[in-house]
């Protein structure tokens, strides 16, 4: 890549600015630190499913699977096998990587409408596992009696359970990670030829690239990191809920990345940002969230289907 | 065993009528319109309650007419003021849109009757066993087979025979050309979008009578037709209505045997088709791919 002008560099620094103070100026403006490990969450959720819709143009409804693999992974792991949380993570990421690969060998030739009615299919299969596998996952009352352990470094302890703070900065080093794995992913050759792909599939075939196996690592990539966000959401909440894995969680995640700007790399962080903090007022003012959500749905899509960054850019 | 064997078929082949039911409609609007609507789960729910409501006025039969068309109307209402915006749009925003209207309609249901289970009845004699041997041959459960199987018919008979019917064919082959031959395509799709509706408004007045009327009946009964879909070929009718009725008597068959995989039966059946035939058992090549 070229050097940019300036305003995209001081854009992105007074993002992570932003990330990186959060904890201090957070409960100043009415929210609290959970709330900000919470919008990161959701944010590289859907970060990582924008970058299968917004830059490999191939739509996915059924993220909430591997979001919710990743944590009943993390969740499972930590009850049954040892209370480690890194290895709770990495078997929650895990487990969404191993599903994403076999149901993407299956699903990648489909496009269009056809590959994401497949993927809500799909993703309802887990959903029915994690209901009705009662004595290990809990069935509908979800995964509960575990909680997040601390992490000795060698030099310093990370006190996750105690301290909203610490576990916070947890969340944001492995958002930071995950971001910084993305972005370096889209300006490699690999990054190009998806975007080529969103542009112009026939015309990508034509000139050779292998363009099912170009989606196959873009979907599992996406689907990864969306496990890796699912774990980090259960070790937030000591909790992992078999609704985590429904459709209107994929459908969550979707609108997030609409709702900031499916073209940009910022976008979904300022949706799911909005969204997450929207839910958090409106849920404690009315009963009647569903039918909120559902006119915020089509709201945006008949007012800002650029999303807010996409208005921005327009501006 | 052998019979109740017969009974888990039996009753599989009538929940895989309610999704073949609804399925059809949806198959309906995608076909024609490249609409996904997610909201059909929320139609069939307005249509149960519906009848719910009018069944003290106008008797079991009078509601099992009018409510499926009060939904057809609310259908086409919302098809003129959302839908038909986003038509030829990218296939995420008809997603989000149906969704979110998916989500309005199960809370307006459980706002307007509430949250808990309503009890629905059928007229009397149609609930008495007709054998004593199979006692599951309610004449409930056989009219709702039949009934599901004759508006089936009268739908592929619309298709095949009328001016209408035949445009739409004619529009789900090239909707361009259709046009351009002085057909009205907006109110094409409204037709085509309600018939749809209507399908799932009838489709909820039956599993009412069956499966017990609450906000979440349409919400359940939506997944297993997007499968009966996807097994059947995109693009397929009959392949629609053949998928439904096999992943119907599949779940029917494995609640027989390991009651808690029932529901995701379905799917690992999805998947199969999907590795043996990617278009679907009815589907044509390369259609919508």
């Amino acid at each position: 890549m070229t050097a940019r002008p300036n305003p995209r560099l001081a854009a992105d620094a007074l993002i992570w600015l932003l990330l990186l103070t959060a904890p201090f100026w957070l409960n100043a403006v009415g929210g609290y630190t959970q709330l900000g490990s919470l919008v990161l969450v959701m944010a590289l959720a859907a970060t990582a499913l924008n970058f299968l819709l917004g830059f490999t143009g191939v739509l996915s409804f059924g993220h909430a699977a591997f979001f919710g693999l990743g944590a009943y992974g993390a969740g499972l792991t930590i009850k049954y096998l040892v209370p480690s949380t890194l290895l709770g993570m990495l078997v929650g990421v895990a487990a969404a990587v191993a599903a994403a690969a076999i149901i993407g060998r299956l699903i990648v030739h489909l496009r269009g409408i056809y590959f994401a009615m497949v993927t809500i299919a799909f993703g309802q299969v887990f959903y029915f596992i994690a209901f009705r596998w009662n004595n290990v996952t809990g069935g509908d009352d979800g995964l509960s009696n575990w909680s997040r352990a601390p992490i000795d470094l060698g030099f310093a302890r990370l006190d996750l359970p105690g301290s909203p703070t610490t576990f916070y900065y947890f969340v944001l080093f492995f958002f930071a990670l995950s971001l910084a794995a993305m972005a370096w992913a889209l300006r490699s050759p690999f990054g190009r030829t998806l975007l080529a792909i969103r542009e112009n599939e026939r015309r990508a075939r034509f000139i050779g690239i292998p363009v099912d196996n170009h989606i196959w690592l873009s979907w599992l990539i996406s689907c990864g990191l969306a496990g890796l966000a699912g774990a980090l959401f259960a070790l937030l909440n000591n909790f992992a809920d078999p609704h985590d894995l429904r459709w209107d969680q994929s459908g969550e995640f979707v609108i997030m990345a609409v709702l900031g700007g499916m073209r940009s790399f910022w976008g979904p962080l300022v949706g799911a940002a909005i969204f997450v903090v929207l839910q958090d007022y409106v849920s404690t003012m009315t009963q009647n969230w569903m039918s909120f959500i559902g006119a915020f749905f089509v709201l945006i899509v008949l007012f800002f289907p650029d999303g807010v960054l996409g208005i921005l850019r327009r501006a | 065993m052998s019979q109740l064997l017969l009974f888990d078929v039996f009753n599989g082949l009538i929940i895989g009528a309610f999704y073949a039911l609804m399925a059809l409609g949806l198959s309906l609007i995608i076909n024609l319109s490249g609409v996904i609507n997610f909201a059909h789960g929320g139609f069939l729910a307005i249509g149960a309650y519906l009848a719910y409501t009018l069944m003290p006025y106008v008797g079991f039969w009078g509601a099992l007419v009018i409510a499926p068309t009060l939904t057809a109307i609310l259908g086409l209402v919302v098809e003129r003021l959302l839908i038909r915006r986003v038509y030829g749009r990218d296939p995420l925003y008809s997603l989000l849109l149906t969704f979110g209207l998916a989500f309005i309609l199960q809370d307006a249901a459980r706002i307007i009757w509430g949250p808990q289970t309503l009890p629905f009845s059928v007229p009397a004699w149609l609930s008495n066993a007709l054998s004593s041997e199979y006692f599951f041959l309610t004449g409930y459960r056989l009219f709702m087979v039949g009934l599901a199987a004759l508006s089936v018919m009268a739908v592929f008979a619309t298709l095949r025979w009328t001016r209408i019917g035949m445009r739409i064919r004619a529009g789900v082959f090239d909707l361009e050309t259709v046009s351009a031959l002085g057909v009205n395509i907006g109110r094409l799709r409204s037709f085509n979008f309600s018939l749809g509706i209507f399908l799932a408004g009838l489709a909820g007045v039956l599993a009412a009578g069956m499966l017990g009327l609450q906000p979440t009946i349409g919400a359940e009964l939506i997944m297993p037709s997007f499968v009966a879909i996807i097994i059947g070929g995109l693009g397929s009718l009959p392949g629609t209505l053949v998928g439904g009725l096999l992943i119907g008597v599949a779940s029917g068959l494995t609640s027989a045997f390991f009651p808690s995989a029932s529901e995701a039966v379905i799917y690992v059946l999805m998947a199969l088709v999907l590795l043996v035939r990617p278009r679907g058992l009815f589907g044509e090549e390369g259609r919508l791919q």
